[in-house]
């Protein structure tokens, strides 16, 4: 198969939390801690020791392999959601229980959902445009469009 | 996969326990679903990194869970606030910040938690034991509870935690199973240095967290540590650089008296060794300035301060007595700054500069008088977050060489 071919193909992931976005693909090339990472005010990636430093996260689809770093990053994502600075949505390829409770705890609280889905991130790159929708079984499918 | 509840579970989630517990209750259900949980399990303590005010959000759900009635469930200390409610004075916040900042920290003392406001809860009477269930958040005290004092708690973020306490229970999985604190990296020191300097403790722990992904990692060749200060500032740096929330010290950490004991008969999936030029270069890009740059301030205590630190630092300032009027900040609980001030130790130690801070920390909110300047700081924590946090350059380096540089007047490293 074609490196083309196997972009072109759905991958199944698993929710985290549920929901549906679009998007142009923002791929970290380390993990990023919102706490400290992230400026909930504007989306603004503040971390210097990426090199994504100076890039906005805001309605993006974020790709990283994992969460990283301090626990205050839930908060940071839930106030992100809630000012509307937030990614569209976030792929990850390991779980990642701290960004899981940010996104669980701003629907719970201001009924935004923002889709944290765990799948396969090879081959995806930034700028790519990226939809994330509800399979069968509550199963996310993620393409690239 | 379904989540298996309790009796006692399903009647928190049905409302006959009131509103708040409701909606914790659901939120740890929705959790324990995201992680893939079975089931639940009972904690005998929380600590709640929910005090820092990262804006409304934070405030929004807990004042939620003021307004349905809610108590925790079990001992609950705090984590950090965004204000120092001990020296208000020093704040240098706006109306508009400081309001919201002190009333997060309120509305959780409404909720029954305990006014510790410190990252260092294993200070504190509320320290946990060998083998006890707990849901912390700060990823600090998150690694030091697991790996010092092997009580077994995950990586709880905000919220999480406090849904944890005000249900008293915690989804089994992660690190409350013992199958899961299973070593999985070696790190072996090479030639390691027989003298348990501070800098090789936070030098091993930015490359354990750097490398160990979300493996758990072991160390071995690690000198034994003078105090566990020094195992501490190696959690807080690999917990900084990576996800780490447990790491085991071959014949140091209480789940690893050997190291197949720590690799649970298994063998190491990686083995990766660290030399003394490693461990240079990772302390090195710690500092952003030079020898000899002009410094505007000095900052220890992250995590927060313990008794047996402030013993050494005392008698160090006045030795060296710094008389240039550099600030030096020391942040720490209230509960040892209470203990310090009832032995009355702190008395005169302003004229070196010395500023103790409680409740919070400096660089998570509006403390240091100058930003324009170098901090020089002990801690791998503070000099890999400080940066982005309040926009200062720093400089890293032990106790000693941060008290002769504020003598100094600029960053003097390795005097003695």
């Amino acid at each position: 198969m074609s490196e083309q071919d196997r972009r072109a193909r759905d991958r199944i992931g698993i929710f985290q939390l549920a929901g549906e976005a679009q998007g142009s693909a923002l791929v970290l090339s380390q993990a990023l801690s919102f706490w400290g990472g992230v400026d909930a005010e504007t989306g603004d990636i503040i971390d210097h020791s990426l090199a994504e430093l100076g890039g906005n996260v805001a309605g993006q689809i974020l790709v990283m392999a994992s969460g990283r770093g301090s626990s205050s990053s839930s908060s940071v994502l839930a106030e992100a959601i809630r000012k509307g600075t937030a990614p569209a949505g976030i792929i990850l390829e390991r779980p990642d229980p701290i960004l899981a409770v940010g996104a669980i705890v701003a629907e719970f609280l201001y009924d935004i959902s923002m889709p944290l889905v765990v799948c396969d991130i090879s081959g995806i790159v930034s700028g790519d445009r990226i939809a994330i929708g509800v399979g069968e079984g509550a199963q996310a499918i993620v393409s690239l469009t | 996969m379904t989540l298996e509840l309790m009796a006692d579970d399903q009647s928190m989630l049905q409302g006959e326990q009131g509103p708040a517990v409701t909606a914790a209750m659901k939120i740890l259900v929705a959790f324990s679903n995201a992680i893939g949980a079975r089931k639940l399990l009972d904690i005998a303590g929380a600590h709640i990194d929910g005090c820092l005010y990262h804006g409304k959000a934070g405030l929004d759900f807990v004042e939620r869970l003021v307004e349905g009635g809610g108590r925790v469930k079990v001992p609950t200390t705090l984590n950090v606030g965004s204000f120092d409610l001990i020296h208000p004075g020093m704040m240098k916040m706006p109306p508009s910040q400081e309001a919201p900042a002190r009333r997060l920290m309120k509305a959780h003392l409404e909720l029954g938690c305990q006014a510790t406001f410190t990252c260092a809860p294993y200070q504190t009477r509320f320290r946990p034991r060998f083998g006890q269930q707990i849901a912390w958040g700060e990823s600090n005290a998150i690694v030091f509870a697991n790996s010092v004092i092997g009580a077994r708690t995950n990586r709880y973020g905000d919220f999480i935690d406090l849904c944890c306490a005000m249900t008293g229970r915690a989804p089994a999985w992660g690190l409350h199973l013992s199958e899961n604190r299973r070593g999985q990296v070696l790190f072996e020191l090479v030639d390691p240095d027989p003298e348990p300097r501070d800098a090789l403790f936070v030098g091993v722990g930015l490359i354990i967290g750097q490398a160990s992904g979300d493996r758990i990692p072991v160390i071995s060749g690690l000198p034994r540590p003078r105090d566990e200060d020094q195992l501490k500032a190696l959690g807080a740096a690999a917990a900084t650089t990576g996800a780490v929330a447990l790491f085991h010290a071959g014949g140091i950490t209480p789940e690893a008296n050997t190291l197949e004991e720590a690799f649970h008969g298994m063998a190491p999936e990686e083995v990766i060794r660290i030399t003394r030029a490693d461990l240079d270069d990772a302390l090195t890009r710690l500092s952003s300035v030079a020898d000899g740059a002009p410094l505007a301030a000095v900052s220890l205590g992250t995590p927060h301060f313990s008794h047996d630190e402030w013993m050494r630092l005392l008698p160090l300032l006045r030795k060296v007595a710094p008389g240039r009027g550099i600030p030096i900040y020391v942040n720490t609980g209230r509960a040892t700054l209470t203990r310090l001030q009832d032995e009355g130790v702190l008395a005169g130690m302003e004229v070196f500069g010395l500023i103790p801070v409680a409740d919070t920390c400096t660089y998570v909110t509006a403390i240091l008088e100058r930003l324009d300047g170098v901090v020089m700081t002990n801690s791998g924590k503070w000099a890999h977050y400080a940066p982005g946090n309040i926009g200062v350059s720093v400089a890293f380096g032990d106790m000693t060489d941060c008290i002769r540089s504020a003598a100094a007047g600029h960053v003097v490293r390795g005097a003695r």
